[in-house]
């Protein structure tokens, strides 16, 4: 927090992003694994925490904790004002009009599912089609696939070019009078595709079509604004955006919630209950049942406050540079080939050798300190797509460097030395 | 040597380039598929048993070398053994990998296959060399389910 403020106040947006600083909010990322120093470019499956959102963590149980919405006891209120404090964070971080369509959920599968049961098996029907494209992540399809087995609707799917980009002129084909949902991602996780989310978004809502966009990807790298988007949901995760596992957020438009029933039972969710009948409580806790992660939200709070004191166009050239130098460096290696060359891309880089398999791959990277993902992404269509069993997956966080990438270069040669 | 070296040696590495058995086999009457969901590994193994003797053993299938070098290690070993050989075999597998047996009773155990025994260093790379043992298993017992490592 300390490097963080310092960037904000001390320095121009025109300079660079002070990385040797921010890297110190970040106690992970100076171990070392067997041996060598941390190389953690694997931010896609989970990003690194800064000690600002461990302490908010370890302070909430130290001092803070007790349960919400209930009591009329001095920690009570303060833990529902820190946890409320914390929605009102997240309505801001992602320009939300309103701070009670800011849902809290377990993370960005929770949501889809949430608004698969919820809205899509009030307002969905036998012979409706939803679309999704096919570089979702397994989170985004299989929620839409129970519920096209409930209510008897047809899954379609937007194909993706040879670079992994959408393919928009098959999407307007598939948009019909039968469309009655879309779900895509914002950003591919497999792939590193910036999805074109705005034109994605309008094309539906001329028809009258609510769109859900998948923000797991997103929400770390890209400044957020749901308004702008004009999308009806988005779902995004607090351990990929620097804060604990275990919750996430679903943002929807007030008119939509408000008609769509409870997706789970229980307390808090309701505001009378008789044996005759329940009345349900207003939004967002009519789809809060139950005690939630009440320090995995303060602590999700508290990853926001961190990001709100880094300068945003800093972080995001930072990673278009990573993106950049990294696709260079690893273009001169024999035999390599990146999976996903989207024009609009961040930084990710899917790999693969024709000889060598993902997961030697990885056990190799792992041993030099480098660690990376390596496997389907759970995107297994996405691996049909481009015809590989499994791809290697380095993932870049603000806090990655140049010298990262080449200690990753350096890495892959010795894969390249140990399968000659 | 490294554990890394361990794990890769060269006759890994070889029956990673050129796997041996590695084909369908028609005349088969016995046949698994094994599936690792972790990693999207899959192998098919072919059984020609008769009267409780492994005649003949092939493999088919996409994964990493580890994966492919027990498979290709596996046949080579299994041909010709009895049922309950096979078996056996199997279990002193599984123990190795799993860091059960030390290196006295390793090539009493398993033989040539104990060349596999660097996997026991790599937790997350176990499943990948057991999988053609748990398909043989599977192939064995006439189960017509997918065998899958979890």
């Amino acid at each position: 927090m300390k490097a963080a403020q310092e960037i904000s106040q001390s320095r121009s947006p025109r300079v660079g992003l002070d990385v040797e600083a921010v890297r110190k909010d970040f106690p992970i990322l100076a171990r070392k694994v067997h041996g060598q120093p941390l190389v953690y470019l694997d931010n896609g499956a989970t990003s690194q925490k800064p000690q600002v959102v461990i302490d908010a963590l370890s302070r909430y149980y130290a001092e803070e904790n007790s349960n919400i919405h209930r009591g009329v006891h001095y920690l009570s209120e303060y833990a529902t004002a820190a946890y409320e404090g914390a929605r009102e964070k997240i309505k801001r971080f992602i320009n939300a009009p309103k701070s009670q369509e800011i849902i809290f959920v377990r993370g960005t599968t929770e949501a889809i599912n949430l608004v698969a049961q919820s809205y899509g098996r009030t307002f969905l029907k036998a012979g409706d089609e939803i679309i999704v494209s096919a570089m979702e992540h397994h989170s985004n399809i299989v929620p839409w696939q129970i519920l096209c087995e409930q209510v008897g609707a047809r899954l379609r799917v937007i194909p993706i070019n040879h670079d992994g980009e959408l393919v928009m002129d098959e999407y307007r084909r598939l948009l019909t009078e039968k469309t009655k949902f879309v779900s895509v991602t914002h950003i591919s996780n497999a792939l590193g595709t910036i999805v074109p989310v705005k034109e994605v978004v309008a094309l539906a809502r001329e028809r009258g079509v609510p769109v859900m966009l998948d923000g797991a990807q997103a929400a770390p790298h890209l400044k957020l604004d749901v308004q702008e988007i004009g999308c009806d949901f988005y779902a995004f995760s607090g351990h990929k955006l620097f804060g604990p596992t275990g919750v996430g957020v679903l943002f929807g438009r007030s008119e939509l919630l408000e008609r769509m029933p409870p997706y789970q039972g229980g307390g808090d969710m309701i505001s009378l209950v008789t044996f005759e009948k329940t009345h349900y409580n207003v939004l967002p806790y009519k789809f809060e049942a139950g005690t939630p992660h009440i320090a995995g939200g303060i602590g999700l709070g508290a990853a926001i406050d961190y990001l709100g004191k880094l300068n945003w166009e800093q972080v995001v050239s930072h990673e278009q540079d990573l993106l950049a130098y990294a696709t260079d460096a690893l273009l001169t290696i024999p035999g390599l080939k990146i999976i996903g060359t989207a024009k609009e891309k961040a930084g990710v880089i899917s790999f693969v050798f024709d000889h060598v398999h993902a997961h030697d791959v990885g056990t190799i990277l792992d041993q030099e300190g480098v660690a990376v993902r390596t496997g389907h992404h759970c995107a297994m269509p996405v691996m049909q797509r481009f015809g590989v069993p499994a791809t290697t997956r380095a993932s870049f966080a603000f806090y990655n460097t140049r010298d990262e990438v080449d200690a990753l270069k350096k890495a892959i040669h010795r894969v390249l030395r140990v399968f000659g | 040597m490294s554990e890394l070296d361990d794990l890769y040696q060269e006759v890994i590495l070889d029956h990673n380039r050129s796997p041996r058995n590695f084909r369908a086999m028609e005349s088969a009457n016995r046949k698994a598929e094994g599936y690792n969901p972790l990693c999207g590994d899959h192998v098919t193994v072919y059984l020609k048993l008769e009267n409780g003797v492994i005649q003949d053993i092939s493999f088919e299938g996409a994964g990493c070398a580890i994966s492919k070098a027990s498979a290709s290690l596996m046949t080579s070993e299994l041909k010709g053994k009895t049922e309950a050989q096979a078996k056996e075999l199997f279990d002193n597998v599984h123990k190795m990998l799993t860091g059960e047996l030390n290196g006295q009773d390793r090539g009493k155990a398993v033989g040539k296959l104990a060349i596999l025994s660097g996997v026991c260093k790599f937790p997350a790379r176990v499943k990948c060399a057991s999988l053609a043992w748990h398909t043989v298993n599977s192939a064995l017992k006439g189960s017509e389910d997918l065998a899958t490592t979890e």
